[in-house]
């Protein structure tokens, strides 16, 4: 018997006991009609090589661990960036469960959002009831500022229409006529959550500008995009911003939403762009969105609105930071001070430090299309060498944008472009193609484990090690904190390569 | 051993109002008649003295969660993909139809296996169909096709294909099964649709009754020939265990040692074989009942395989369990499922007499799903914990009336409770613990209550078994003891500080 109440042994060392070991060998052997050891030795073998990586990327049809969710994640993460805003998505509600089980995951924070709770009966009568009802039952128990509607995929398969069904619940007294319900329909068939972010934060925008004037002042507004590191980033966005000086909004700030401390009380509304500031961003002067591809149809609107804009590629590292402190003294007049020089400075300080480590390695990368786009180049800047750029919900115009980011720099030469690609692409890939390290989300632990490379967590979801998203990867700081995370890797994976005892251990420096 | 203890029903009853003022009229009717406080239960009662009832917990269950709260409730897909099929490691199970359901179910289940994932086994993977808008238009069912022809081709080794329904495809009026049996024919092996589009049901229950009509329909009643297999008279299917954490592998090696063969796991850790081989078994005996009676009820039907509930949580109910089981085999069997309990109560003491202490009198709140609301209350209990308050989230009737075996009079019962609900609940009792899932741990963390996840057991277990108990036993302590809940406040708003106890291992 292995276990004993003096040395609790839970799953990872329990099951190694030799009892355990006894027992997955005679359920093996007796019941389970595995496949013979050698065909799965075999196929493990196929599965490297260039044959099968040229079937896994003919692949039409299957989709295998791709690196994208469906449309209302990103609808309930945006509309978590607003004042007392409660995410009301339209549609079943299992769908509701895994966006909330999901993002608490991420973040280890609450993650309120109801649903309208549609079923069968709802799919033949459509959900108009389920609106009127929800609206209400939300209204009256969580005290919400603001309801933001979006939907699934069944609202959309059967058609419902939100604008229609809002005003409909708000004839029936749900909530009062001039209570705030933006909406975006955000079906989970097309396009992946930077899609549901860019709808429903087009959609709030929508409510708030709509019929308006717009007189044009001197402010700014910016969108951050959907993005795991929001409580750092935004955080140190803000920094930056008051260091400048400018007049700003930022639209859409989760950034307290999922950082709320612990002090005996549960706040189920912390922090968020307030709403007034949202109605008032009609007048600024331009609108500057942090990630592109979450964005397409929000920019197209404020420009209809008169406004300029401008978009990113989550702007990080050196050039990333440089870029978007320069359009934002370039549009608000407004110099950069000197202490933002000075830690400017010592970015590029600790990268000089450090630059023998990292000259050449080489690196895949996977994510959204702006964050590849932004952690490809400031790898570049390191001297690494972007090898595997890969992006599932990556169109065709990011992909041109990507070979341009490659072709811009001697290092990106061996750099390839992957979109559409999902993580089972991404293992041939790194069979075939094998490469230092691997930066992404906590999905690619398995490619970790199946291919040896290992894996540096930078996006989301990260659900596998906790509190990275406190700290930011923008900003000359955040630059710092992603400089200081991939070294920590190179170095950890150096340290286990070398620390046999009398076989590799020449190498195990103290001092590097 | 079973405590001796009252909850304060009066005040229960009072909380109940309570919550149910918040509600707009229509609604806090409707709610009503889910929430209840136990009450004694009638003293007719003639039954063996481990099957009486303690108390009557009636409340509505099974029915359309009202629209507009936070249900904690999943979806039919969630039952068969996430809960039941889901862990079947030697088949590739289908996503089938947008992205997303998939994605959030990928791996979050923590359902143990052993095997070389994206070669034999490929439970920790997410296949799907990725629906686009053209596939809405035009119907899936060619890419359907295709896809389980990319699956043969990249994955040979499976023994298997299940395609889980997202709610577009019941609504498009794709034939699924058309495309199944054709697919089977080409690829010679099973492939099993199901219908479990999110739509459907009231919640993840739904789901779990299909996957078990799947089964029922697309494996056995499709297997053609005999399958050769050397029974003997102590062979049993586990039904009902999936895994978590590696509960099936700690209860597993308990009935190995009382003489017993395990045929199939279901669904833990199980291959196709197993599935297949389980009409061939003497007994089934079922963990979760609700996800999976409808498979015994069926095999006892159409095999005549009897089948028995059993709880292994914590020592009480383990001894029970396995006496209760060896007693269908016979004296032979009954001797070595006490040698069993005995080779084990020094480990029993030696927990309960390290964290007993650390945990004694503590009251605990429940709200979780299948069998855990109530087989778990006898656990704490053997610590010494209280509980003060359960509810399940899919529930039907029949969980209800069990649920009477295990609660105390005046305990709180919430059926398909709201997030308003359980956090109201949660401040006026304010228990020493809570037990319930992901979407529930952070809320309650912040008022400052300690919590453990009782889905996933919080990343940690197994917690059935003795070796699992232990783990139970350390991991309540370690969540009620540490010294972060002392923290909250701070000096310069002090109260004053509760005492903690020392560390344990």
């Amino acid at each position: 018997m292995p276990q004993s109440a003096d040395r609790v042994l839970d799953h990872a060392p329990l099951f190694r006991q030799p009892e355990y070991q006894e027992m997955f060998a005679r359920k093996r052997e007796q019941f389970e009609c595995p496949a013979s050891g050698e065909a799965v030795e075999a196929q493990r073998d196929y599965a490297r090589t260039w044959e099968y990586r040229e079937k896994n990327l003919a692949r039409e049809a299957l989709v295998v661990n791709p690196a994208k969710a469906c449309q209302p994640l990103g609808a309930v993460f945006a509309a978590a960036g607003f004042e007392r805003t409660m995410s009301f998505v339209h549609g079943s509600q299992g769908c509701v469960a895994y966006y909330r089980s999901h993002l608490s995951r991420h973040f280890k924070e609450p993650s309120s959002a109801v649903s309208s709770s549609m079923t069968e009966d709802a799919a033949v009568f459509g959900g108009l009831n389920n609106m009127i009802d929800g609206l209400a039952n939300t209204y009256s128990l969580y005290d919400p500022k603001m309801i933001a509607v979006s939907t699934t995929c069944m609202a959309e398969v059967i058609g419902d229409d939100l604008h229609a069904f809002i005003q409909n619940a708000k004839n029936k007294g749900s909530v009062p006529q001039d209570y705030d319900v933006p909406f975006a329909h955000t079906p989970a068939f097309v396009g992946s959550h930077v899609d549901g972010y860019d709808n429903m934060i087009k959609g709030v925008l929508e409510h708030f500008w709509k019929g308006r004037t717009r007189s044009a002042g001197e402010g700014l507004n910016l969108i951050p995009g959907f993005d795991g590191f929001c409580v750092g980033n935004n955080r140190e966005l803000k920094r930056l911003l008051d260091l400048i000086g400018v007049s700003y909004t930022l639209i859409q700030d989760a950034s307290d939403t999922y950082d709320t401390p612990s002090d005996g009380e549960f706040r189920m509304y912390s922090g968020g762009t307030r709403l007034e500031d949202v109605a008032a961003a009609l007048n600024a002067r331009a609108t500057l969105s942090l990630q592109k591809y979450c964005t397409r149809k929000t920019l197209d609107y404020a420009a209809e609105q008169g406004q300029e804009t401008h978009s990113f590629h989550y702007p990080l590292g050196v050039r990333g930071t440089d870029e978007l402190l320069l359009k934002i003294s370039e549009l608000s007049g407004r110099p950069i001070p000197e202490a933002i020089t000075m830690e400017r400075g010592r970015l590029i300080d600790a990268m000089a430090d450090s630059q023998s480590w990292l000259h050449g390695k080489k690196y895949a990368i996977f994510g959204d299309p702006d964050v590849v786009y932004g952690l490809a180049r400031f790898v570049m800047e390191t001297g690494g060498e972007p090898i595997h750029c890969l992006a599932t919900n990556g169109t065709k115009a990011w992909e041109e944008e990507m070979q341009a980011l490659l072709a811009s720099s001697p290092f990106g030469a061996s750099g390839q472009v992957w979109a559409g690609k999902d993580l089972w692409h991404l293992r041939s890939l790194l069979f075939t193609e094998p490469v230092d390290f691997v930066l992404g989300n906590s999905y690619a632990k398995y490619l970790e484990r199946d291919t040896g490379t290992p894996l540096i967590r930078t996006a989301f979801p990260i659900f596998d090690r906790h509190h990275h998203h406190r700290f930011p990867v923008m900003g000359y700081q955040g630059g710092l904190r992603l400089l200081t995370t991939i070294l920590d890797k190179i170095f950890d994976k150096l340290d286990q390569d070398t620390i046999d005892p009398a076989k590799t251990d020449y190498s195990f420096d103290l001092t590097r | 051993m079973s405590l001796d203890y009252e909850n304060d029903g009066a005040l229960h009853e009072k909380i109940i109002e309570d919550v149910l003022a918040a509600y707009p009229d229509k609604f806090a009717k409707r709610r009503r008649k889910h929430l209840s406080v136990a009450t004694p239960a009638g003293a007719e009662e003639t039954a063996p003295a481990e099957e009486t009832l303690l108390t009557e917990c009636d409340v509505k269950s099974n029915i359309k969660s009202i629209p507009g709260v936070m249900t904690i409730r999943g979806c039919a897909y969630a039952g068969s993909k996430g809960v039941v099929w889901g862990p079947v490691k030697d088949m590739v199970h289908i996503s089938h139809g947008p992205v997303g359901c998939g994605q959030y179910s990928w791996s979050q289940r923590r359902n143990y296996y052993i095997g070389t994932t994206g070669i034999d086994t490929f439970v920790t993977m997410q296949f799907t169909s990725d629906f686009q808008e053209k596939d809405i238009v035009f119907g899936g069912d060619k890419k359907l096709d295709k896809v389980i022809s990319e699956i043969e081709s990249l994955f040979p080794l499976n023994h298997g294909v299940t395609i889980q329904s997202e709610c577009p495809i019941g609504l498009i009026g794709d034939d699924i099964e058309a495309v199944a049996r054709k697919k089977k024919k080409e690829i010679g092996k099973t492939v099993v649709p199901v219908r479990c589009e999110g739509f459907r049901g009231v919640s993840q229950s739904l789901g779990h009754h299909i996957a078990n009509d799947a089964i029922r329909d697309w494996v056995f009643e499709k297997q053609d020939g005999e399958i050769a297999f050397e029974g003997t008279p102590y062979d049993v299917n586990v039904i009902g265990d999936y895994n978590i954490g590696g509960d099936a592998w700690a209860s597993r090696i308990l009935l190995e040692e009382m003489g017993l063969r395990i045929v199939g796991n279901w669904s833990g850790d199980a291959t196709l074989a197993e599935i297949e081989r389980a009409p061939k078994a003497k007994l089934n005996l079922i963990h979760c009942y609700r996800s999976m009676n409808y498979i015994c009820r069926y095999m006892e039907e159409k095999y005549a395989i009897p089948w028995m509930e059993y709880n292994f949580f914590g020592p009480s109910q383990i001894a029970a369990s396995l006496r209760k089981i060896a007693k269908h085999f016979g004296p032979e069997i009954e001797e070595k499922a006490e040698a069993v309990i005995a080779k084990y109560q020094p480990l029993v003491d030696a927990v309960i007499a390290k964290y007993g202490p650390r945990l004694k009198g503590k009251s605990v709140m429940l709200y979780v799903g299948g069998l855990r609301p109530r087989h778990v209350i006898t656990a704490y209990e053997d610590l010494g914990m209280e509980i003060a308050g359960t509810g399940y989230e899919f529930a039907h009737n029949d969980d209800y009336q069990r649920t009477g075996h295990y609660v105390k009079n005046g305990t709180l019962i919430y059926d398909d409770v709201t997030g308003y609900e359980l956090e109201k609940f949660i401040e006026k009792i304010r228990p020493d613990l809570v037990g319930s899932g992901i979407k529930e741990k952070y809320p309650v963390q912040k008022m400052g209550i300690p919590f453990r996840q009782m889905h996933s057991w919080d990343y940690s277990g197994p917690y059935h078994g003795y070796d699992g108990f232990a783990i139970f036993a350390r991991d309540m302590d370690l969540a009620i003891n540490n010294p972060v809940w002392g923290l909250f406040d701070a000096p310069w708003k002090a109260k004053p500080a509760p005492a903690f106890l020392d560390a344990a291992e």
